[in-house]
């Protein structure tokens, strides 16, 4: 522990404490929003106003500035979902397992999303709504793999149980997803793959990139917002027999 | 009692209970054969679409047989307590875990090697494939076994837990049907199979390292 600086250190056992994480996510939340939807409103106009369209698919590709943050969110909420529920695990962390089972159906829809846009775009480019290509499978599999630990959270009554269950199956859901993609996309190129997937990627002019990672990062603020909401109420439903609840309560009526 | 002896104990326990039991080994090969049957019915007696199809129908029947078993593994210990002694004993959760679970496999997963040539000859498949279907069954339903019983750790505490169960383990199977199922149809096609048969080797051995962590973590959870 003597690497980390002690502030941090003071900062993330302040954290650990649920009455500081409510007040602290609370005076964050604005600051959250507001650059949110700064990020949002520069991202969209920057992507569906400035950015050129493309020579081959027309206006259709505009579609990925919801569609490729979607599928990148897709991946990291599960990566920190399993790292939290590992750190919940390990140092039984009760924010720590908040945070874990709060980002699954954040990420569950952002795959979703990644899934619908996909296949809306796929409709007019491919000719069809759906093709059982490596990476649509593969990020339907993870869709399943989200409603796996949202279904198991909900049978379990016992909530600190549950959480544990939860971390333990998104651990070995992360030691399976590169196993799951990498057999998939095997599985694909060893079919006679449809050729119209193996269009050649061209590579993204600037004034298309920008606003795509523009997008991306506003993406991840609203996982932040989302994410941190579901967690504040899950916290005060678990802690809803502490004195510091029933003091706030009393506090703003 | 030294560890492999109590390892050992812990197998002949589980095959003489499932001996005294014998519908537990029945029902899942019964319906591994049920649902071999249906399939022919529900497409129509077309045999070269039933010889295209046969490794996929068998792998697929393989797996939802092996998931149907799942639930056999843990629940009596649930409830007479034994899985409490296994947590109690001095010896390391994770090899009596996975003692456990070979037994289960000696139960369940092997009938299904015995009985799955004849299925195949019955849906056409050719006979030089047949080895490789073997093959790939010896080596694809451990694994079945072995991930399925993180499943069944995480939800023996439940009173409904076998809906949950078959979301939580298939997807998992995803990666041992891929590879199972295309050395079938390529062995059929008398292609060589041998990529495909040393992934299912190195997956068979990961899971026979790594899913008993899971499994001991998930049996204590579900004790509280």
């Amino acid at each position: 522990m003597f690497l980390i600086p002690d502030p941090v250190v003071r900062f993330f056992h302040r954290m650990a404490s649920p009455p500081h994480f409510y007040a602290f996510t609370q005076r964050l939340m604005p600051w959250l929003v507001v650059i949110f939807l700064l990020l949002t409103a520069a991202g969209l106009y920057g992507g569906l106003y400035l950015a050129p369209a493309d020579y081959q698919q027309g206006d259709s590709y505009r579609i990925i500035y919801i569609h490729v943050p979607s599928a990148w969110m897709s991946l990291f909420i599960y990566m920190v979902m399993a790292v939290a529920g590992g750190i919940g695990l390990v140092w039984r962390i009760k924010l720590a397992e908040i945070v874990a089972i709060s980002s699954a159906p954040v990420g569950a829809s952002f795959t979703f999303i990644a899934l619908v846009t996909g296949s809306l775009w796929g409709k007019p480019m491919w000719g069809t709504w759906w093709v059982w290509d490596a990476r649509l499978t593969s990020e339907l599999i993870l869709l399943f793999l989200y409603l796996g630990v949202i279904g198991l959270y909900g049978a379990i009554d016992d909530k600190r149980t549950a959480s544990r269950a939860v971390a333990i199956l998104a651990l070995v859901g992360v030691v399976n997803i590169p196993i799951i993609h990498y057999s998939v996309e095997w599985w694909n190129t060893l079919h006679q793959g449809p050729t119209v997937t193996k269009m050649d990627k061209p590579s993204i002019h600037v004034s298309m990139l920008i606003p795509l990672l523009l997008m991306a990062i506003a993406f991840k603020f609203y996982y932040l917002i989302a994410m941190l909401q579901r967690a504040r109420t899950e916290l005060l439903l678990r802690e809803r027999n502490a004195q510091w609840v029933k003091n706030m309560i009393s506090e703003s009526k | 009692m030294s560890l492999s002896r109590a390892f050992f104990a812990v197998i002949r326990r589980d095959l003489v209970l499932a001996l005294r039991r014998r519908s537990e080994i029945a029902n899942p090969l019964l319906f591994f054969i049920l649902v071999i049957t249906l399939f022919p019915l529900g497409i129509g007696a077309q045999p070269h679409l039933l010889q295209a199809i046969a490794p996929g129908i068998i792998w697929v029947s393989a797996l939802l047989a092996a998931m149907l078993s799942l639930d056999s593994l843990f629940r009596s210990d649930f409830d007479d307590g034994s899985i409490e002694q296994i947590l109690l004993s001095p010896h390391p959760t994770t090899v009596l875990v996975l003692a456990k679970i070979i037994a289960h496999w000696l139960v369940t997963g092997l009938p299904l090697l015995i009985v799955a040539p004849l299925l195949a000859v019955f849906l056409g498949m050719p006979n030089h494939a047949l080895g490789i279907l073997l093959l790939t069954l010896l080596l694809g339903t451990p694994v079945l076994s072995l991930i399925g019983a993180i499943g069944v750790a995480l939800t023996v505490g439940l009173r409904r837990g076998g809906m949950i169960l078959s979301l939580l383990v298939l997807p998992l199977y995803v990666p041992v049907l891929i590879f199972a199922g295309n050395a079938v149809q390529m062995a059929s096609g008398g292609l060589p199979v041998d990529a495909q048969i040393n992934i299912l080797i190195s997956i068979l051995l990961m899971a026979l390292v790594l899913a008993p962590l899971p499994v001991a973590a998930a049996l204590k959870m579900s004790i509280n």
